[in-house]
């Protein structure tokens, strides 16, 4: 800390303790604040806390009701129950009251009225609509001090829906003569943009004219806005990239006023926000990062003070320049000052210099070469925090010949990390690391595997579910070599053994399922190991009291595929029938199995046939086979089948199991459950074996393994894509292999590697040197780098992508049909669900629309009409966007929407866009949404006093169709006049956006034709509309769309139902449907123009939202999942 | 973006607290609590920023009164450092030499200073006066 601050620390020494202070006096004072304060600070125990404030609240209670009650003494009420409702006491009977104040009270009392509200109440709280008057009267008060506090209220919370009765009000203000109630304006506006983007949509241009405010204030305010807008649409403010440049020149070189200095650092926090906006723009953009170089440079020239806040700036300095087009010298001097971060002694720079490392060595990995051995030292630290900031910065420049490594540093860390929220993030790293690199590394089971079996043990059952599935399934798939597989599983199988052999009764239960099915499935692999030892092994975790009865299953699913003879035999008899008589009916059911099975080697054989993980099982998933039965079933008076979400509801009800109620592998579950019974669907997996032809059955029509029949119940079911990855390794590795020969340099290096666990050596240096050549090799050359963790979010997505689209499929073997009498039900319950499941998806091929250019194009009469391009106008871009300052824009609005077609003037359009101007001839657009379709509407204005000619406009898509409803007029336009195309639009390719490249040509009366391209974008989320759907329609067509994505939303938190009010954000901006909410899950649907549909299946988890998307549409779900992600984030 | 703004003593004790994200009556206590254990087991050696669950804690100790907030990842943690020490030295003009007592006592004018500094999680004003001139011209209409 800088000896300013120090000086500033002790200043302040009237903060240390509750006597000797002037504080004090008031103590003896006789108010109730004052009696309560006493009452706070003298406490001794939560009891007596619990006591005094519950005394508190009855006395409060009685007062505020009461008529007598001065307004006065309402506001010392109301400090007082902010007081306890901060203590943690609920005071909702204040709620009222403080509205009450708030309209009533004088200027001071208001405000208390206001801030109560403020605190006390949620955004979406109904009391608030009350408060919209007061803050209407406010509003228009003569006293500014009131106008302040109402704006102030306004930009912290107000009912959305009553925004339109205010924003008049609000938007006067913006022409106020007093900066603050300019600035609180800006701010409400900010507020209104955040919670209703759309209601906000035509003062655009105000936002500009804040920014150009004389008061700094103002303008400062309007940032964050901007901040907001270039966030979600940086293509439409690069404009405005020079006036940011200019005005954190001024900040900068000191022009702003004194009083915005911060320990003679002019408005530090205001220059971050610049930056932040400027690296926004200036990101893939070498132009307008050209503007910045200057003042970048002079930003980190000026920062040189030796206090926090210059280092802060520094820090967005240095982020900003990497984000940007880069520009060597300035690298090379951001790379300087960040050493200094990382080198100083100051334990705070050094963090942020980490977390800046961090960020950086995703563009240039070999800067951490730079820093190693500050690196190496951070590892060491005591300071948890900072070696943690470390292995994120380890992570991020992993490559396959450090990866052991890191992985074991990172194994360490979480040997000691206490915190949950770190463990789980940090095993879900190295399962990560482990998984990656197993194929590029030369694979080393041992390695592997131990690496493994640490993260199962230290993840315990925090574990991110999908990494055992995931483990699983890379060792039941395996890789190309037949024989390399069987080592890898010969080795998880003798290391398991040795675990059971040990102590198991620490393993985590999630670790011992693994365990289960691996000795289950490969324990065969090992000739000299009995099944029965096995068995035996086995048979401990049954008697173990840790043991959770899930676990249970798992183990005696294995049992039954490991089919021992002698002995053991009897053993497995005493636990099926110890077992048969279980309360708990799943484990009742395996126990059933594991004795006939047992019994019949036979049958056991076929039903669960060895070393079948790798082949493909045909799964009829209409399960026509028991036709036949269902119906017999059904004539015999059997019950009807249920719909899956009937029973979905019934079973959320019983018990939270962790269930996926859409599961692919969903007709089978819908027959074993019913064997079972009603618990739990998920559980399946033996019964299925049943009605498949081994154990191995997966999803249906997938050709990958198919052994995961287990743990897809338990772990849900998502994917670990081998192949998909291997090829994308592939060439990488040639790429390295080849830089290896070629590049002598790594040798020594790589040397290192091959010995990568330091040996312990008298001198530390030399260790940490050590250390330091297998942490950072192979960093020099960038083609060694793979790039992990935030950078590649998209890996998780495409895993999932392999899998075979759901075709028909034919069950190829017979089946044996369970003998269990609970039967009946279940088979006639089947035979409503194949109307369900078979029912194909709908469809149907898009409109085909003739192609781009309008008729008028095409048109012959004009034969003699040279494309003339005039060279200084021929490349001319316009985006969709006004210039600064341009305040006229707004005006031309209501005009043009006039002119929309008549059909077309009922629906909701887009704000009417200026495009470009130029020459007399303004182009505009906006798009209408009907109800199936999307109409682009083109308008051509003529502001010259003479005749425009062969008017030409040709607009294009990749992503979409575009076919011409009605084309302008366009052999001549009368001066003033506007001309109207309309094009009729529909979806090609799913995108998050939709560019649209227009041309227009046209023949000014004089001179030479003119050619100007411009372009509009258009968001996913115009295309979009709800698809009402039934459960059951829902429920068939989700099975038969094989597209998907899955990912966590976060959910919003409004106090009330998260799940509700996140839909009911995704509704309104997306116009989704949603079909039914059961308990914490939704399903919801739509739609692209009706033949494209795509449905949602959302899961509240953990505190976010799951989300899977489905669609028969490529690239559909994770278009809609990246507009829903951006329809949350926007709130 | 900021999730929340505490004050609290080392006896765990909250003095302020303001939320920026919706949190359940019921979970802010505990919040609380972590937090204040969080500041109390790190020494003055040791980082300023600490680790919690999806979020960061930035604090700042005044004696016997930490001052911690809540950000998420993506935030600068040292500005937000150097925000509290602006945040006290405005207390501390405000109330020439601030104390726990004053912060207790004026709960509700120390709020109305935060909800100036601070809104919808981002910081709004800086400058000290500005941040004042609301409440300082209620407290003349009050006397007057």
């Amino acid at each position: 800390m800088s000896d300013v601050v120090e000086k500033t620390l002790t200043a302040l020494p009237s903060l240390l303790s509750l006597d000797s202070q002037p504080g004090s006096a008031k103590l003896s004072s006789n108010s109730k604040l004052g009696n309560l304060i006493r009452g706070i600070t003298e406490l001794t125990s939560k009891h007596e806390e619990e006591k005094l404030i519950q005394r508190e609240l009855l006395l409060i209670k009685e007062q505020v009701s009461s008529p007598n009650t001065t307004m006065r003494q309402m506001k010392e009420l109301m400090v007082r129950a902010i007081y306890c409702e901060m203590l943690g006491y609920g005071v909702s009977f204040s709620y009222i009251h403080a509205i009450k104040l708030a309209q009533q009270g004088n200027v001071l009392e208001k405000r208390v009225g206001y801030l109560a509200v403020s605190l006390f109440l949620n955004e979406g709280h109904e009391l608030l609509l009350l408060l919209v008057n007061t803050v209407l009267k406010d509003l228009q008060s003569t006293n500014l001090i009131e106008v302040c506090m109402a704006l102030t209220v306004v930009s912290q919370m107000f009912p959305k829906d009553m925004i339109p009765a205010i924003l008049p009000l609000v938007e006067e203000k913006l022409n106020h003569p007093k900066e603050i109630i300019r600035r609180k304006a800006v701010l409400a506006l900010y507020k209104f943009y955040l919670i209703a983007p759309n209601q906000v949509q035509h003062i655009h241009n105000k936002f500009r004219k804040a920014l150009c405010d004389k008061d700094p204030g103002v303008m400062s305010a309007s940032l964050h806005i901007y901040l907001q807008l270039i966030q979600e649409n940086p293509e439409g403010y690069k404009d405005l990239a020079p006036s940011f440049v200019t005005i954190l020149k001024q900040v900068v070189g000191g022009k702003l006023p004194m009083d915005f200095n911060y320990h003679s650092v002019p408005a530090p926090w205001l220059q971050i926000h610049l930056l932040r906006i400027l690296s926004l723009l200036g990101k893939n953009d070498q132009s307008t990062s050209e503007i910045m170089y200057e003042i970048l440079d002079e930003s980190l020239r000026r920062a040189e003070m030796n206090h926090n806040i210059t280092y802060a700036i520094l820090y967005e300095c240095v982020k900003c320049i990497y984000t940007i087009h880069p520009k060597s010298d300035l690298l090379e001097k951001a790379a300087k000052c960040m050493g200094n971060f990382v080198l100083s002694p100051k334990i705070n720079l050094k963090y942020l210099g980490l977390k800046a490392l961090t960020y950086v060595v995703q563009q240039d990995p070999k800067l951490a070469l730079q820093h190693q051995m500050t690196i190496i030292e951070c590892l060491d630290h005591p300071d948890l925090i900072i070696k943690r900031e470390t292995l994120e910065l380890l992570f991020r420049i992993t490559n396959d010949q450090n990866v052991t490594v890191i992985v074991e540093k990172m194994l360490d860390f979480l040997r000691i990390s206490e915190d949950d929220h770190t463990t789980i993030d940090l095993v879900g790293k190295v399962a990560e690391l482990a998984e990656k690199y197993f194929r590029t590394y030369a694979p080393d089971n041992e390695w592997f595997i131990d690496t493994m079996n640490t993260v199962f043990s230290l993840g315990g059952d925090l574990l991110q579910p999908d990494i055992p599935n995931s483990f699983l399934k890379l060792l039941s798939e395996g890789f190309d070599s037949v024989e390399e597989d069987k080592k890898l599983r010969l080795f998880a199988v003798n290391s398991y053994i040795s675990l059971l052999q040990g102590d198991s009764s620490k393993l985590p239960q999630r670790f011992l399922q693994v365990i289960c099915w691996v000795l289950g499935e490969y324990s065969h692999l090992r000739e000299d190991l009995e099944p029965g030892v096995v068995v035996r092994l086995l048979a401990k975790l049954l008697d173990m009291k840790s043991s959770s009865s899930e676990t249970k299953c798992w183990v005696l699913m294995a049992m039954t595929k490991l089919c021992p003879g002698g002995a053991a035999l009897a053993l497995v008899h005493d636990v099926s029938e110890t077992y048969s008589s279980s309360l708990d009916t799943m484990l009742r059911q395996r126990a059933q199995e594991l004795q006939i099975l047992s019994q019949d080697s036979e049958l056991q054989a076929k039903v669960l046939p060895r070393s079948a993980s790798m082949e493909p099982v045909e799964v009829d998933s209409s399960l026509s086979f028991l036709d036949g039965f269902v119906s017999e079933a059904l004539a015999a008076g059997a019950a009807p089948y249920k719909p899956p979400h009937q029973r979905q509801e019934e079973l959320s009800r019983s018990k939270a199991l962790n269930l996926e109620p859409y599961g692919l592998s969903l007709p089978i579950s819908i027959s074993s459950c019913s064997i079972t019974d009603r618990q739990s669907p998920t559980l399946l997996s033996i019964s299925s074996g049943l009605s498949g032809d081994s154990t191995d059955f997966s999803h249906k029509g997938s050709s990958t393994a198919l052994k995961l029949d287990g743990v897809k119940r338990l772990w849900g079911r998502d994917g670990y894509l081998a192949q998909k990855e291997q090829t994308e390794e592939a060439p990488r590795i040639e790429a390295a292999s080849a830089v290896r020969s070629a590049d002598q340099l790594g040798d020594n290096n790589a040397s290192n590697s091959q010995t990568p666990n330091p040996t312990p050596s008298p001198e530390c240096d030399q260790e940490k040197q050590q250390l330091a050549s297998s942490l950072f090799v192979g960093l020099a050359s960038q083609s060694f780098l793979h790039q992990m963790g935030k950078s590649d979010p998209t890996s998780q997505r495409f895993r999932r992508k392999t899998k075979a689209s759901g075709s028909a499929e034919q069950i190829t073997d017979p089946l044996v049909s369970p003998s269990d009498g609970s039967d009946n039900l279940l088979y006639k319950s089947l035979l409503d669900s194949l109307d369900l499941d078979v029912s194909p998806p709908e469809q149907t091929a898009g409109l085909v629309a003739p192609n781009g250019s309008c008729d008028a194009e095409e048109e012959p009469a004009d034969a003699d009409v040279k494309e003339i391009e005039t060279p200084p106008v021929r490349d001319e871009r316009v985006t969709a966007e006004a210039s600064p300052h341009d305040d006229p824009d707004g005006s031309k609005d209501p005009s043009l929407a006039s002119h929309l077609p008549a059909e077309l003037s009922a629906l909701s359009h887009s704000k009417v866009t200026l495009l470009f101007s130029k020459q007399n001839l303004d182009v505009s657009a906006c798009h209408v949404q009907k109800e199936d379709s999307v109409v682009l509407v083109v308008f051509i204005s003529n502001c010259s006093d003479s005749f425009l000619q062969q008017i030409r406009l040709q607009v294009d898509s990749e992503e979409l169709e575009v076919s011409c409803v009605s084309d302008c007029p366009s052999e001549e336009l009368k001066s003033h006049s506007v001309a109207v195309c309309q094009y009729f639009l529909t979806v090609k390719r799913p995108s998050v956006h939709f560019d649209l490249s227009a041309t227009v040509s046209w023949q000014p009366p004089a001179g030479l034709p003119l050619t100007t391209q411009f372009s509009y974008r258009l968001p996913l989320a115009t295309f979009v509309r709800a698809l009402k759907l039934s459960t059951e329609e829902y429920g068939a067509m989700w099975l038969a769309f094989s597209h998907d994505t899955k990912q966590n939303l976060t959910l919003i938190h409004d106090g009330w139902d998260p799940l509700a009010a996140t839909l009911d954000v995704l509704k309104r901006k997306l116009q989704l449907h949603v079909v039914e909410i059961i308990g914490v899950e939704a399903i919801v649907a739509c739609c692209l123009q009706q033949d494209q549909p795509c449905l949602m299946h959302c899961r509240m988890h953990a505190g976010m939202l799951a989300v899977w998307l489905r669609s028969p549409v490529p690239d559909l779900p994770d278009c809609l999942l990246y507009c829903c992600q951006r329809a949350l984030q926007e709130l | 973006m900021i999730k929340f703004v505490i004050m609290v003593n080392q006896q765990g004790q909250t003095r302020l607290s303001k939320y920026y994200e919706p949190v359940e009556l019921s979970k802010r206590a505990a919040l609380e609590a972590v937090a204040v254990r969080c500041c109390l087991s790190r020494g003055k050696h040791q980082c300023s920023f600490v680790e919690y669950k999806d979020f960061k804690l930035v604090y700042r100790q005044y004696a016997a009164l930490y001052v911690v907030v809540g950000v998420s990842d993506s935030e600068n943690e040292l500005s937000i450092y150097e925000l509290i020490q602006n945040f006290v030295e405005v207390l501390d003009k405000y109330f020439s030499r601030v104390s726990e007592l004053d912060i207790m006592f004026n709960l509700d004018s120390v709020h109305i200073i935060l909800d100036e500094m601070i809104q919808n999680g981002h910081i709004v004003e800086t400058n000290k006066s500005r941040i004042l001139a609301p409440l300082t011209a209620i407290d003349k209409m009050a006397d007057g």
